[in-house]
């Protein structure tokens, strides 16, 4: 068990999820408490013990699922399955129309009534005849899992359950639908769950792990993500936008004064007999960050420019003192379309169609827009400001007008700049980072929530090292 | 502590109190119960975070000792207070009293303010320390936190070390708006709990509405399910569908369609945009 759970937890590690020594022996501890053979105690459990993140626990799953995949000999229902490992090329194919006919009809049954047993089985019975897996193939299990489910036909399965009740109308049809769904999926997780069993018995889990290893939320592309799991990234943001507000009001904690901190100053007075002489003052509480966001929204960054706006909301949604500007070759205030209670998505559509980001043509022209941001939002940075700008610094060979950007840097309290593209790319082709760069307290790559991570870790440091600055 | 011989075990003692556990519940609270460590259970508001607590000391037979976390929190709060106006009052009474003798005095017990964690750490008898929505407080009072919660001992300049008399049930929760520091989340061990299953949902609003009709129960469940699935920004939890089944039970209604529920709507969601989605996509 121990050199099982050694290379679990290396797995967790390879795929980005950071398990602390502390925590593989925890799980260690945690095994003690766990009889082996009940998986889904054994998942649970370990999961508490090495996962501190709710959003890797999907990875987490898909390691799990491989790590401990169950063991055959399962039971003498493989052994009805002629046709599984050891076919040869042309496995699966030996199942007729007929009997997939049968099984569909069978499958019916089980999901209507729903039995889960019959559910179980018959998941052996598809994987064994249906999948099709040849031994020592490097194929991951979506592939079987999508031969299985197109010879079941499974995308007319939903239709067909849904025939046997003609006479649901309205509202209760849209449940059972919704009902039917999740046995289904139900259902498919069984027939993956066969197949990574069959797998890792023929290939062993590390080569298994590494061909169904799922990718952390935070380790995306932004710039090449698909918007699904652009979407999905809101939750994570939140908390993220949260931290970096928090992180620069901290830096003005120290410089004003705050209420009268009675228990100090009574704790004072004491070694005067009583007398109330010094008073003692808290640092003040909630200092709120004065932010401005400026975001190239050009087609050349259109999916970071999505990410980036839900950043921008995020904090937006949580802190009054934050302005947001979009931009291409012209710049428009949208902190008004991000007002508490206002959908993303709504944002989203009113400021594509609403905003004046364009003055020409529509290709980015950073140095029209730093231009036009000195002009018409002279008030927007006072020296408490930190200003932050988001995009590729390609500016289609235009001037780049960088004095204009190191004008801003004097007035604010800080500029930072944060850019999808690798730096090795930055100052190849059009790109004019080297403009904007000197002016900059920070410039980052920023293609992952990770690095975003990394730039607010960093503004943190900033910020406790110019607090002490100011105290000294 | 009692000891469950198993999640099971843990399971039925949770129903018994009213609170139904999902297997993942049950399982990390034997864990956390067998390996003695504080439980940081995260998830959406109204999932049955603080009720799992609740439940705790209730099987246990233990009192709850709830510290409710929020911005500004600190340790005059959270820990303990000297008493001020009642040592100014002794200060006054005794004027001209030996300083040594005045100063002992008033930093003795009987000026003690407890807060929480050191009611916690005090109590004669085992409790179940509940320190609800962490996320809430500044960084410097997590630090605070994770030290009774590494040692279960506090320090007091004037006293001491207080060292637990005996060993608390620690369950933290969290809304997860802000991130928790690494420490204090390898402290403990870690429970995510999500919307639940529409079974569990329904099981859960006939437990808490006894009243309801198993039919109503069903379809309350499913309608929620249906909701949470759609692209929404706050989709609604038990707390939110345990309040739909009470109005519905009020308003006298035995089935709901697609008409009842437009109309209420405004019980299970809280933004206007969300509202005309859901009624949009249910077609009225
Ligand atoms: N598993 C459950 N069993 C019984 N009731 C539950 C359960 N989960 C949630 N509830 C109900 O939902 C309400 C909200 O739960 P609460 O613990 O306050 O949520 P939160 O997660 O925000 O702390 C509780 O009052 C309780 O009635
Ligand atoms: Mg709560």
């Amino acid at each position: 068990m121990i050199s099982v759970l050694t290379g679990f937890v290396s797995e967790l590690r390879q795929v980005g999820i950071p398990v602390s020594m502390v925590e593989a022996i925890d799980a260690a501890a945690a095994v003690e408490h766990i009889p082996l053979a009940d998986r889904t105690a054994l998942r649970h459990g370990l999961a508490a013990c090495l996962v501190k993140n709710a959003h890797h626990l999907e990875a987490f799953d898909a390691a799990f699922d491989v790590f401990f995949a169950h063991q055959p000999p399962l039971d003498e229902v493989t052994a009805e399955a002629p046709s599984e490992v050891g076919d040869g090329g042309g496995a699966g194919t030996g199942t007729g129309e007929a009997d997939v006919e049968q099984i569909i009809a069978g499958l019916v049954g089980a999901l209507s009534a729903p039995d889960y047993e019959a559910l179980q089985a018959l998941a052996r019975q598809v994987v064994g005849s249906l999948a099709g897996i040849q031994p020592g193939r490097p194929v991951g299990g979506r592939y079987y899992l999508y031969r299985v489910l197109s010879r079941l036909g499974a995308d007319a399965l939903p239709a067909r359950l849904m025939a046997n009740h003609p006479g649901v109308e309205g509202l209760e049809r849209t449940l059972l639908a919704d009902e039917y769904r999740a046995r289904l999926n139900r259902f498919e997780a069984m027939i993956e769950d066969e197949i990574r069993r069959r797998l890792v018995a023929d290939r062993g889990r590390e080569a298994v792990a590494k061909t169904t290893r799922r990718q952390l939320l935070e380790d995306v592309d932004l710039a090449h993500a698909p918007r699904a799991e652009i979407a999905r990234m809101e939750r994570i943001i939140q908390p993220l936008a949260r931290k970096l507000a928090a992180r620069l009001a901290h830096r003005r904690r120290h410089l004003r004064k705050g209420r009268l901190d009675i228990r100090r100053t009574v704790r004072h007075s004491l070694s005067t007999g009583g007398l109330l002489a010094d008073p003692q003052f808290k640092a003040p509480r909630i200092a709120k960050p004065d932010i401005v966001l400026l975001c190239d929204i050009s087609g050349s960054v259109a999916t970071f420019a999505h990410f980036t706006m839900q950043f921008m909301y995020a904090l937006s949604a949580q802190f009054s003192r934050v302005r947001a500007f979009a931009f291409v070759d012209g710049v428009d205030e949208v902190t008004g379309y991000f007002a508490p209670g206002v959908d993303f998505h709504d944002a989203i559509g009113r400021i594509s169609r609403e905003a004046r980001v364009v003055d020409f043509d529509g290709h980015s022209d950073y140095g029209n827009v730093l231009e036009r941001f000195a002009e018409r939002y002279p008030d927007a940075i006072t020296p408490r400001t930190t200003v932050i700008v988001t995009g590729d610094g390609r500016n289609n060979y235009r001037p780049a007008r960088g004095e204009v950007l190191a004008h801003m840097a004097r007035e604010a309290r800080a500029v930072y700049w944060l850019n999808p593209e690798p730096v090795r790319f930055w100052d190849t082709g059009d790109s004019v980072m080297r403009e904007y760069v000197p002016s900059c307290d920070g410039a980052f790559e920023v293609r992952t929530l990770r690095q975003l991570e990394v730039f607010v870790e960093e503004l943190a440091m900033a910020a406790a090292t110019h607090s002490t600055a100011v105290k000294v | 502590m009692t000891g469950f011989s198993s999640p099971g075990e843990v399971a039925d003692a949770l129903k018994s109190v009213d609170y139904l556990p999902d297997d993942r519940i049950s399982q990390v609270v034997f864990l956390a119960e067998r390996l003695d460590k504080p439980v940081l259970v995260e998830g959406p508001a109204g999932v049955g975070k603080t009720e799992l607590a609740k439940a705790l000391a209730q099987i246990h037979g233990r009192r709850l000792i709830r510290l409710q976390c929020y911005e500004g929190l600190d340790e005059s709060k959270a820990l303990y207070e000297w008493n001020y106006r009642k040592q100014l009052l002794r200060l006054q009474a005794d004027e001209g009293a030996d300083w040594a003798e005045v100063e002992d005095d008033i930093f003795s017990e009987s000026f003690l303010l407890e807060r929480p964690l050191l009611e916690a750490l005090r109590s004669p008898e085992p409790v179940v320390l509940l320190i609800d929505e962490v996320d809430r407080v500044e960084i410097e009072t997590e630090a605070l936190l994770l030290e009774v919660l590494a040692d279960f001992q506090a320090s007091i300049p004037e006293l001491g070390t207080v060292q637990a008399v005996t060993r608390p049930l620690v369950v933290l929760t969290s809304n997860n708006t802000r991130d928790l520091s690494d420490a204090l989340k390898r402290r403990c061990l870690f429970l995510h709990i999500g919307y639940p299953e529409a079974d569990r949902e329904r099981e859960i609003l006939l437990t808490r509405v006894p009243e309801l009709p198993e039919q109503l129960a069903s379809q309350i469940a499913g309608v929620v399910r249906h909701i949470r699935d759609q692209p929404i920004r706050k989709a609604p939890s038990v707390s939110e569908s345990i309040d739909w089944a009470r109005t519905l039970l009020a308003l006298g209604i035995e089935e709901v369609d697609e008409g009842v529920t437009t109309e209420t709507l405004h019980v299970l969601l809280k933004y206007q945009a969300d509202i005309d989605k859901v009624a949009a996509e249910l077609g009225t």
